[in-house]
């Protein structure tokens, strides 16, 4: 059976059926980052002040996977015009080099920046507690200074056991810079550079913790909320990855021979999905990793 | 339409009505490309700036993202010089989102809660 409107246009809509699907699709797909995106906005805008965490991911690995991003959605567009210019060998290597690319975005956020999340931890002081903390929070000056207050406690846990044990009375945490040297004028903002725990040790009290844990999905609206978004965005990056591996492989070719217009119309409907899932991180970027 | 037999392993004469349009983007999809990652620096670059508040903070990143989105959208994606009927889809999706959005603004004049 042949699939009518592969390559010549419906009268009554003026398109092929599936510019029309995937504009459809796309459509839903609005909707459902669009429904994160307003709960991200609704939880971000009214966390209580210093309540919200900051310069907590790695800008300039996220940078470049940006610039990644960015640089597949070019090389895909490419390999569809090198299609509609009959030009097959540079389809296979713009398309091989958006596949690679694809790649290279996924291993780079779950083989290194989420694994690298799972080993920070954070403890939210209690309101009541915090002057305690004051040399790790440095509060009074940020206060002079009009900022919004500290109120967590990061770095690498020592004593992992304190998570689960309640015979652990406190925590051991060698301090982010951030808590080892509150009121250093450098600290007033995050870095561009991310910057390892130090060698400064604190001890913080389980009584006095309102909330402690690894940078989980758990450990705030903010994680909570990354996580969502993020491994959404991934699992569009991998299924966008699987379908242009489809097309770079024989089918594809045994395609192009029957049919070259039938290629490029599915490598196009592709592409314009590829486009959304960079349209996305375009967004994802600045809230999560600069703001 | 006849066309000329595709082979994979060399490169064939392309059908002229599709090909010198094509043709003529490449260079338009290098620069847009290059805008793109130039825009990236100037968001990371702008984000180390204070422009007061957080609020005004997040209003530049997202003047900046929707910019940046805007090319994809109308180069990468066409929709520069799409038909009628994707339009009004579209058209149609910007309406629920905007609905969506405009749940969130409105739970800050809850007259119940606030």
């Amino acid at each position: 059976m042949e699939i009518p409107y592969t390559t010549v246009a419906r009268p009554d809509t003026g398109l092929w059926n599936a510019k029309i699907g995937i504009w459809l699709f796309l459509a839903s797909e609005i909707m459902l980052f669009g429904g994160l995106f307003s709960a991200y906005v609704f939880l971000r805008l009214d966390a209580e002040p210093g309540a919200w965490p900051h310069g907590l991911l790695n800008v300039p690995v996220g940078t470049m996977n940006t610039a990644i991003l960015i640089a597949s959605s070019v090389t895909v567009v490419l390999a569809w015009a090198s299609l509609k210019m009959r030009q097959f060998g540079r389809y296979k290597l713009y398309m091989g080099i958006t596949i690679l690319c694809g790649v290279i975005f996924l291993v780079v956020k779950l083989a290194y920046e989420w694994p690298q999340k799972f080993e920070h931890f954070g403890a939210f002081i209690k309101e009541s507690e915090l002057e305690k903390y004051e040399p790790y929070l440095g509060n009074h000056h940020l206060s002079e200074k009009g900022l919004a207050p500290r109120r967590e406690i990061s770095g690498h846990l020592h004593n992992r056991e304190a998570l689960n044990d309640p015979n652990v009375k406190e925590y051991e945490i060698a301090l982010d810079p951030v808590n080892a040297n509150p009121t250093s004028p450098s600290m007033d903002r995050p870095h561009f550079f991310s910057v390892p725990p130090t060698e400064k040790l604190a001890k913080v009290e389980k009584a006095d913790v309102q909330y402690a844990n690894m940078f989980l999905p758990k450990h705030s609206s903010y994680f909570a909320a990354y996580f969502t978004i993020t491994g959404l965005h991934g699992l569009h990056v991998l299924a966008g990855v699987i379908v242009f591996i489809y097309f770079w492989l024989p089918v594809g070719a045994n395609l192009y021979k029957r049919n070259p217009e039938h290629l490029a119309n599915r490598v196009e409907v592709a592409g314009l999905f590829w486009h959304f899932v960079d349209l996305v991180w375009i967004f994802v970027f600045p809230l999560f990793y600069l703001l | 339409m006849d066309e000329p037999h595709p082979t994979v392993a060399g490169d064939v004469a392309a059908p002229d009505d599709h090909s010198h349009d094509v043709s003529k983007h490449v260079n338009a999809y290098l620069k847009v490309g290059a805008t793109l990652l130039l825009f990236t620096g100037i968001t990371v670059f702008l984000s180390y700036v204070n422009f007061g508040s957080m609020k005004a903070n997040v209003a530049v990143a997202m003047l900046v993202a929707t910019f940046k989105a805007g090319l994809v959208a109308a180069i990468f994606m066409h929709l520069n010089s799409e038909k009628k009927l994707i339009y009004r889809i579209l058209i149609f999706t910007g309406f629920f989102v905007f609905a969506l959005f405009w749940l969130t603004y409105l739970h800050w004049y809850d007259p119940v809660t606030r």
